[in-house]
């Protein structure tokens, strides 16, 4: 019986090959999966991601489709065998990562929860980050320091504090640093700590 | 990671402390069984808990939690007293014969300098016997008592097996196996690699227990070599580069300091921040380049508004007056001196530690936005189970963003791979992405300081912007940013040899120059496995065409120490770096790339810090030069080796220091020791909302050794009441074997297993009659940090446990 590894299974599936290669490798039941996998991913984009659960790293394939509507359907999320970090492998968490990237649970709109309201309100989006807008900076003039009880100019603003975010892309974190230092807040923390 | 995953499989000896690779990070765990079942590869696993990484270690060492220190310190006096240590590199490449000040001292778990009221050290005692030109003096024969070799000698000494097995609970006979196997790794011809992960830092003595570990593994000559090193599994997709990009009070990307007040300028800053030589022969390449990092970045942020007169708007940048982390923001909520809280994919309520206390804080605030693409614990914390929402006078926002595959950038991982990832998907309904939010939410402060006036607007109003669209920059114009470039030509930099302090060049974070140069983004490189000969000419698994690895496509840090004086690899067949006769080859060298090993001026092995060698003994950390056995601020026992001086006398106590009543309890009415831990289905608290995986870990429980529920009369699916003096959690037992009892200091414990991922938010708890009520396994954990980091104690605490 040819043996086929995982890597180069996948590998035939990922890289769209044909059903001659399929056939080529003359063993039905890794045959049919194949041929399964083919008609799921057909047609399909292509790209790379990687997973967005621990700092493993592994490298992730994801197929897309465009409907006839216009829309963008995700088909597959599948481990990269090319890796070095996963050589296509992935955990339960990574193997559902459809699940996570495609939830019913989204939160659909902003909100707003005014105090004491015991009800989110929607709100839309300009309102919304106008009066966060508006909040950032009655509390930074409210509690900004420009010099300290030793004469030090120190140009901080301790009453708002930022934390965030382990799944951030590097330079969405890179900004956020970015923007945070600008308005002098202190408190500016993330999952390292904890 | 000072090395990488698929380093592992290099080795020849795992220690994993603090870790479960085996569930926690089980593609990772492929190179360790590679090691195993390819090289014969020896694994040890010292664990509170049996788990599948036991299952499969040549070893378990069932471990008391938090004692670490004392099971390294034990370690690391085996291989002094056998003299197993790796002399040539110990004598040459660590600080071993550096003399330390008279003064210094370690007694009756004190060291030198400890002011009681404070509670802080003075640690100018823990320096270097130096000269005028702050030079230390060296005794190449290790033989001065003043040496640093000698005094850890001393000071580890007193960490016997006995001792070792009386903290731990670990048997000394099976201690004295692992310490045979430990002590054959000092050969040259052999490796081991030290792995773990928050079970080691989540300790009042979190960063004492890493430095343990790396002071065993400079003593063996194992850090800067393939299969060796020291390795911090992290447990989030971009947690390192969050980290490296500075999302943390007290630093700036690429690890440099914050200012701080009476710093006037970038000379200052400097004086105070950068390392100084402690060698003639040390590069001190941080030190010497730091200004030169950090005028480049205030280049990057404030352009033209940043010039030689000004200080390159040095004045702009906040100073902290006293530590800004975690847990201080909610200690400052709760004192009402907190406004408002952003958090963005991170929730406080579930998070904690003392969740009760912290969702305290939040109701304290006057304003609360959380951005997420999913509803947390944090955005629903004014209407949790049991809370009158219309007492919680918090104005909170929930803004509805992107998830990682709606938008490109990169991760980073734990062996500080730099991989980008494409935009698979657009955003989902009315979500958008936080880069957009916060430039937006910037854009919008300006024009109410315009409008308005305000104070000291000057940072916020020159912060560059220049992106295509100010509200809406893109992952790439970032990623060109944070490479830096050359501010007369424009082009991008391939090195942060090239940054400069004059004001001519730009790096948002100099650790990451080259990554994108002019030649394109290299993190998107994908010369993988498809072809191992040509893509991985080392064979040792560096894969440099594969993305890019901070600093400088470097895959293993220090890797000038992994050969010898000469630069002959320590062992041929793992050859870090090699001295070829007129350059180095290998990995990307971190030593000059043409500097021979035999020139008269060549650099000491470790360029970065100031000594230019490893240090066993370092000034730097706040609790001690030395790392010493402190219990857990909640503990069963008083500390054997200091009773009087039990747990660590500087960790941060926040309640005791904001006048809040005490919340620790005592052995007396919590009896049982209990750690927190994290299942293979689960990521923290976010997979709530994934069904199969909810389907595979449906319901919250806690872990309870056999011997203790039979004296308690629990029964596996039993609903138990687990409380501490903070809270409580009202969960399913599931009674196991798995968790064994322990003789420590004559007395048997029992310790509790606690996953930490379920709440009142998610499908189980929608499902759940009692909407999940009583399921944060940090309602337990106590409010106190480590005297470094302040991370708080998650990791060791006491309870009580009863049947419901």
């Amino acid at each position: 019986m040819p043996t086929v590894s995982r890597r180069g299974f996948l590998k035939l599936g990922a890289a769209g090959t044909g059903a001659v290669a399929l056939g080529g490798l003359g063993f039905d039941l890794v045959q049919a999966r194949g041929v399964a996998q083919q008609l799921r991913i057909q047609g399909a984009r292509e790209a790379h991601s990687v997973c967005p659960y621990c700092a493993v790293g592994c490298s992730l394939v994801a197929y897309t489709s465009r409907q006839p509507d216009g829309s963008v359907k995700l088909l597959q999320i599948e481990g990269d065998p090319d890796s070095p970090v996963n050589e296509g492998r992935l955990c339960p968490k990574g193997a559902t990562a459809m699940q996570l990237a495609t939830s019913a649970r989204r939160v659909a709109q902003p909100l707003h929860r005014p105090a004491g309201a015991t009800e989110w309100q929607p709100i839309s989006w300009d309102s919304a980050l106008d009066r966060i807008a508006a909040n950032i900076k009655r509390s930074r003039d409210a509690t900004f320091v420009t010099q300290d009880a030793n004469g030090n100019t120190v140009n901080r603003c301790e009453g708002i504090a930022f934390a965030g975010g382990a799944a951030y892309s590097n330079e969405e974190g890179y900004i956020a640093t970015k923007v945070m230092r600008a308005l002098g807040v202190v408190h500016l923390e993330q999952q390292a700590r904890v | 990671m000072t090395n990488h995953w698929r380093d592992i499989r290099n080795s020849d000896l795992i220690l994993i402390n603090g870790a479960n690779p085996a569930e926690a990070h089980p593609v990772g765990f492929q190179w360790f069984m590679r090691a195993k079942l390819e090289r014969g590869a020896k694994m040890i696993h010292a664990d509170p808990r049996f788990t599948r990484t036991s299952a499969v270690a040549d070893m378990h060492l069932p471990i008391r939690t938090g004692t670490d220190a004392a099971y390294f310190g034990g370690l690391i006096n085996h291989v002094l007293q056998n003299q197993k240590y790796h002399e040539e590199y110990v004598v040459n490449y660590t600080n071993a014969s550096f003399l330390v000040k008279d003064g210094y001292g370690f007694t009756d778990g004190l060291f030198s300098g400890y002011d009681a009221t404070k509670r802080s050290y003075d640690t100018s005692t823990w320096s270097y016997d130096a000269d005028a030109d702050g030079f230390a003096h060296r005794d190449l024969t290790l033989q001065d008592p003043r040496s640093v070799f000698q005094v850890m000698k001393a000071h580890y000494a007193r960490y016997t097996p006995e001792m070792v097995s009386r903290i731990t609970g670990i048997p000394a006979d099976r201690f004295m196996q692992v310490a045979d196997m430990v002590a054959e790794m000092g050969r040259p011809d052999r490796v081991m690699t030290i792995v773990y992960a928050v079970g080691l830092t989540h300790h009042t003595t979190g960063s004492q227990l890493i430095r343990a570990g790396s002071a065993l593994q400079l003593l063996l000559g194992n850090i800067g070599r393939p299969g060796g090193g020291m390795n911090a599994e992290r447990g989030h997709a971009n947690i390192q580069g969050n980290t490296d990009n500075a999302i943390s009070w007290e630093i700036l990307p690429g690890y440099l300091k914050m200012p701080a007040p009476g710093q006037t300028g970038i000379a200052d800053y400097v004086a105070q921040s950068a390392s100084k030589k402690s060698d003639p022969h040390s590069w001190n390449f941080f030190g010497t380049n730091y200004g030169k990092f950090m005028v480049s970045l205030l280049k990057t942020w404030f352009g033209d508004h940043a010039t030689a007169d000004n200080q390159y708007a040095f004045a702009n940048l906040p100073k902290p007056a006293k530590n800004s982390s975690w847990m201080s923001i909610y200690d400052n909520a709760l004192q009402g001196k907190m406004k408002g809280v952003m958090l963005s994919g991170m929730t406080a309520t579930s998070i904690g530690p003392d969740s009760n206390q912290v969702m305290k804080a939040l109701g304290n605030l006057e304003w609360l936005v959380v951005m997420d693409p999913l509803p947390t614990t944090s955005s629903e914390f004014w209407r949790a189970p049991g809370v009158d929402s219309t007492s919680v006078k918090t104005e909170v926002f929930m803004l509805p963003t992107t998830h990682w595959i709606e938008k490109d950038g990169s991760f980073v991982n734990s062996g500080r791979w730099m991989q980008w990832k494409d935009q698979v998907l657009p955003p989902e309904g009315q979500s958008r992405h936080d880069h957009w939010i916060m430039a937006d939410l910037l854009m919008r402060v300006r024009t109410l300081y315009q409008q308005q006036g305000g104070r000291f607007a000057d940072p916020l109003m020159q912060l560059t912007m220049g992106y295509a669209d100010p509200r809406k920059p893109t992952l790439d114009e970032l990623a060109r940013e944070v490479n830096g470039s050359d501010l007369a030509t424009g082009k991008r930099l391939a090195s942060f040899a090239l940054l400069k302090d004059d004001g001519t060049t730009a790096a948002g974070n100099w650790i990451y120059v080259g990554s994108y140069p002019e030649t394109g983004n290299l993190a998107r490189r994908r010369m993988g496995v498809d072809d191992p000969k040509k893509n991985d000419p080392t064979g040792l698994g560096f894969y440099p065409n594969w993305a890019w690895s901070w600093p400088l496509n470097r895959r293993v840090l220090y890797n000038r120490a992994s050969a010898d004086l000469q630069g002959k690899p320590w062992d041929p067949a793992r050859a870090g770096i090699q001295w070829n006769g007129s350059k180095w080859v290998g990995d990307v060298p971190d030593y000059p790339p043409t500097l021979s090993p035999t020139d008269p001026n060549a650099y000491l092995p470790f360029i970065m810090n100031g000594e230019g060698v490893g240090r066993l003994f370092s000034n730097s950390m706040a609790d001690g030069p030395l790392p010493e056995h402190y219990e857990p601020v909640e503990s069963p026992i008083a500390n054997p080796l200091h009773p009087t001086v039990s747990a660590s006398p500087v960790a941060f106590l926040y309640d005791k220091a904001a006048g809040r009543p005490n919340r620790f309890g005592t052995v007396k009415d919590y009896p049982y020791i209990a750690t927190s831990y994290r299942l293979t289905e689960h990521e923290h608290y976010v997979t709530q909302h994934v069904p199969l995986l909810v389907g595979l870990q449906p319901e919250p429980f806690v872990e309870l050794p056999v011997q203790l529920a039979t004296q308690k009369g629990i029964r596996t699916g039993d609903k138990v009441r687990v409380s501490s003096m903070r809270g409580k959690l009202e969960v399913l037992a599931l009674v196991t074997p798995r968790l064994q009892p322990l003789t420590v200091d004559g007395k048997t414990v029992y310790q509790v297993g606690i996953p930490i991922h379920w709440g009142f938010v998610g499908i189980p708890a929608d499902n759940d009659p009692s909407k999940g009520a009583n399921w944060l396994a940090n309602a337990l954990t106590p409010f106190v940090g480590d005297a470094n980091a302040r991370t708080p104690e998650f990791k060791a605490f006491l309870v009580n446990v009863e049947r419901m």
